[in-house]
């Protein structure tokens, strides 16, 4: 080796220790946002009834603190660190890495300042609005743009097994993020998907599973692959176990997002599917594992005394045991008693406490001691941190599992009479109460263990001396083919036919983006004729238990059992949701399953519900919603909505605009009349006017699931009937 | 349900992509040695890092 031609050049540290900051600051919030609402779950008025403040607002708020926020910036904290250094280049862009930090910081600001005033699309881990959804784009293709230009740029000719997971994650959530975020704006803040019922649903878990797969395993297995090795100072156990690991990862893990919506009405052949390549998972998740643990072999001695290998070792080993469950999880059987049921929220807080929180920490501990050129302040803190982190853990997730199978079991529960044991939905969510009490145990030690950890981190910083750009030295890469852009297009240009097949491939994509969309909206006619369009009043409703989050506790998807039809009524079919934008299944019955609430209680009853709900169900931890009754009803915005959803394929005839708040108020003042020849006026004091939020929320319960019964229409007594029903498509008319 | 088609054709795009990524791989050579890639990540920053046998390995 000459030096002269030795190149030297400086990583960007500065860009590493914002990330790192991000990450755990944001981090110590999504937990404490955690922790308010698993407390919420005990005593229902904790905080009091604050709408900012209530459950199923905080609760999306929580989801996407810790994904995007906490793992999301551990994820760049990791990549910023290792790929220069795996590449022997700094990152191509200073600007670009700035332009990603500071974006994705203000993503997750205006995430604060819309989920808990109820902008929120509902889908779950993509609730952010339309505007949100572009920002979130534009930055991650910067981010994208910002490593392969790195990549290209490499010295080194080798990409590392940790490079291909940074690849996989990019290429993988931009697809992603785009397919399931195609929605039409009605308002600044307010859109509908494109897709309905079914189909969103399917949208939404092929994204929902997805997500976990490729933003908080894929990259995290890249930063195992590297921190490893590096804190354990051996190489990897099999570099050929590793490469195997990747490529079948990223080939299987693609097509199991069906085992989210089992026993729905997705064709069993698609849940097949799911469920077998669920159970291949387990193979290279494991065979990952596995090469990460054996990487130890020899030096188990020094995670005794490294607190970065305990953090390795136990995200790595919490990393085994969630890829076990997951498979599990998607057998049938396996499924119908743990979905809906606590178990789930069990098993992600296993991968994201000690997978994804102990890999953070990990790194933490591993680069702020390096980037400030000094020692960890305390070791012995650090080892405190790591056994409240794992103790947190271990009360958190296995009390949920403890009253995840208690409250499923006692759901399936039938007496010798053939008649439902516990036919009081309430009375199976007092019997787990114990375990949400120990589940906040849990949650606290854990943030108690994150503090002492924030604060080990300070005072490391404190006594080391930042170094902003370290210096390194390295060959460039002597055969010029590597690494440049020009030459794969002079070779394709020499060979038309690939080049032909290329080009019909990006057209392909292109012209699935323009025609799919189309031909879903076409595809939405109904197959219920019974099943109408939501009036005027019942949209405004709907897209209040939206902005409410109702469905993070309220699944409206009865599945074919015979438990649940004894309980709910007639299973769920497709055909009735082909209106649902979006669809609103929902993933955990903390409170029974809605879809055939409508017409089961007076619309007193759910005046008093709302207003107090222990009132009617006395033990009830739902929250109460006295905003209801005090705040107006979005009415200006509903033109807007109707043209938005008539964009998506609801068939509203054209200028039903105009019409739509006759429609609105009739039936409004139709339920208030109601309400008052009752006795319902007022409630405490509080008088109960057409154009309150409530009556439109008890306007869209009460039409729940009745349409297939077939012996009402809802547009039957509005003003604009006789044209509504003119305009709607012939296989609507009866 | 029309749109489990678009599905698999965005998935079926994705694994495409990787199995170009693949092949591209497999051809560039990025497969060939399965060993020294593994130890040379253990070697790095000459600044920080002045420990004799990093430097030995380096001068090889």
């Amino acid at each position: 080796m000459s030096s002269s031609t030795l190149e030297t050049f400086h990583y960007d540290n500065d860009i590493v220790r914002k990330f790192g900051v991000a990450s755990l600051a944001w981090g110590l919030i999504g937990f404490i946002v955690g922790l308010t609402i698993a407390l919420k779950l005990i005593w229902p008025d904790f905080l009091g009834f604050i709408p900012e403040l209530s459950y199923g607002r905080l609760r999306p708020l929580h989801t996407n603190a810790v994904i995007f926020a906490f793992a999301g910036n551990a994820i760049f904290y990791g990549v910023y660190y290792s790929l220069p250094r795996l590449t022997k280049t700094p990152m191509w862009s200073q600007m670009l890495s700035k332009i990603h930090f500071w974006g994705w910081q203000a993503i997750i600001v205006s995430a604060v300042l819309t989920l808990p005033f109820g902008f929120n699309t509902s889908k779950e881990y993509a609730e952010l609005e339309w505007p949100i959804d572009i920002a979130i784009t534009i930055i991650w293709v910067i981010f994208g743009i910002n490593m392969i230009m790195t990549i290209m740029k490499r010295r080194e000719k080798h990409l590392y097994v940790a490079i291909w997971f940074y690849i996989a994650t990019f290429v993988t959530v931009a697809v992603l993020h785009v397919v399931n975020s195609f929605e039409v704006p009605a308002t600044l803040l307010k859109s509908y998907p494109i897709y309905a019922g079914v189909q969103d649903a399917l949208v939404q878990w092929w994204y929902g599973h997805n997500a976990v797969a490729f933003f908080l395993t894929t990259p995290f297995l890249g930063i195992m692959y590297y921190f490893i090795p590096k804190a354990a100072n051996r190489p990897i156990f099999s570099y050929r176990l590793s490469i195997v690991h990747f490529w079948s990862l990223i080939f299987i893990y693609i097509w199991a997002g069906p085992h989210h919506l089992l026993y729905t009405a997705l064709p069993g052949w698609a849940q097949a599917l799911g469920t077998v390549f669920s159970l291949m998972l387990i193979a290279p998740s494991w065979g990952g594992m596995l090469n990460g643990l054996l990487t130890l072999r020899g030096a188990w001695d020094r995670v005794r005394e490294d607190p970065v290998l305990k953090f390795l070792v136990v995200g790595v080993t919490a990393y085994g045991m969630v890829t076990f469950e997951g498979p599990m999880l998607s057998i049938a059987n396996v499924n119908a008693i743990a979905h809906y049921s606590d178990y789930i929220i069990g098993h992600v807080h296993n991968g994201a406490l000690l997978w994804n929180g102990g890999l953070t920490f990990a790194m933490l501990y591993y680069i702020t001691p390096r980037i400030y050129k000094t020692k960890l302040y305390s070791v012995k803190l650090a080892n405190i941190h790591f056994w409240f982190a794992t103790l947190g853990a271990i009360f958190y997730v296995i009390p949920m599992y403890w009253g995840g199978i208690t409250q499923s079991l006692m759901w399936k529960e039938f007496t010798s009479e053939g008649l439902l044991q516990y036919p009081n939905f309430l009375e199976t969510v007092t019997q787990i109460m114990p375990m949400y009490g120990l589940r906040a145990i849990g949650g606290t030690l854990f943030i108690i263990g994150a503090s002492f950890g924030s604060y080990n981190l300070w005072k490391t910083a404190r006594q080391g001396s930042f170094l902003p750009e370290e210096e390194d030295e390295a060959q460039p890469i002597i055969d010029p083919a590597a690494g440049t852009t020009e030459k794969w297009h002079r070779r394709l240009e020499g060979r038309p036919l690939q080049f032909t097949a290329l080009t019909l491939v990006v057209i392909l994509i292109g012209g699935i983006v323009e025609y799919v969309p189309t031909a879903l909206i076409d595809s939405n006619v109904p197959t219920i004729a019974s099943v109408k369009p939501y009036t005027p009043l019942e949209i405004e409703g709907r897209d209040i238990y939206i902005a409410e989050g109702c469905n993070n506790c309220h699944s409206q998807m009865i599945r074919p059992f015979r438990s649940e039809t004894e309980r709910y009524g007639e299973y769920s079919k497709a055909g009735e949701f082909v209106y649902d934008h979006p669809f609103l299944w929902g993933s955990k019955r903390t409170g029974p399953d809605l879809h055939r609430i409508g017409g089961k209680y007076p619309d007193s009853w759910h005046v008093r519900h709302m207003y107090d709900p222990t009132s009617t169900s006395p033990g009830s931890i739902m929250p109460a919603y006295p905003w209801m009754f005090t705040q107006k009803a979005d009415l200006e915005s509903i033109p807007n909505r109707i043209s938005a959803l008539r964009t998506v394929g609801v068939p509203y005839a054209e200028g039903y605009e105009e019409l739509a708040m006759r429609d609105y108020r009739a039936q409004a003042d139709d339920i208030v009349n109601g309400l008052k020849q009752n006795g319902f006026g007022e409630i405490e004091g509080i008088e109960i006017t057409s154009d309150s939020k409530i009556v439109a929320m008890i306007a869209y319960l009460q039409r729940m699931g009745i349409d297939i019964k077939g012996n009402t229409n809802p547009w039957d007594d509005l003003p604009s009937n006789e044209r509504l029903r003119a305009n709607f498509k012939p296989q609507v008319e009866d | 349900m029309e749109v489990i088609y678009m599905l698999i054709g965005f998935s079926l795009l994705v694994a495409l992509i990787f199995l170009g990524l693949f092949f591209w791989a497999v051809r560039s050579g990025q497969f060939d040695d399965q060993h020294t890639p593994s130890m040379r990540v253990l070697f790095d920053q000459k600044s920080s890092d002045k420990k004799t046998n990093n430097q030995k390995h380096r001068d090889e």
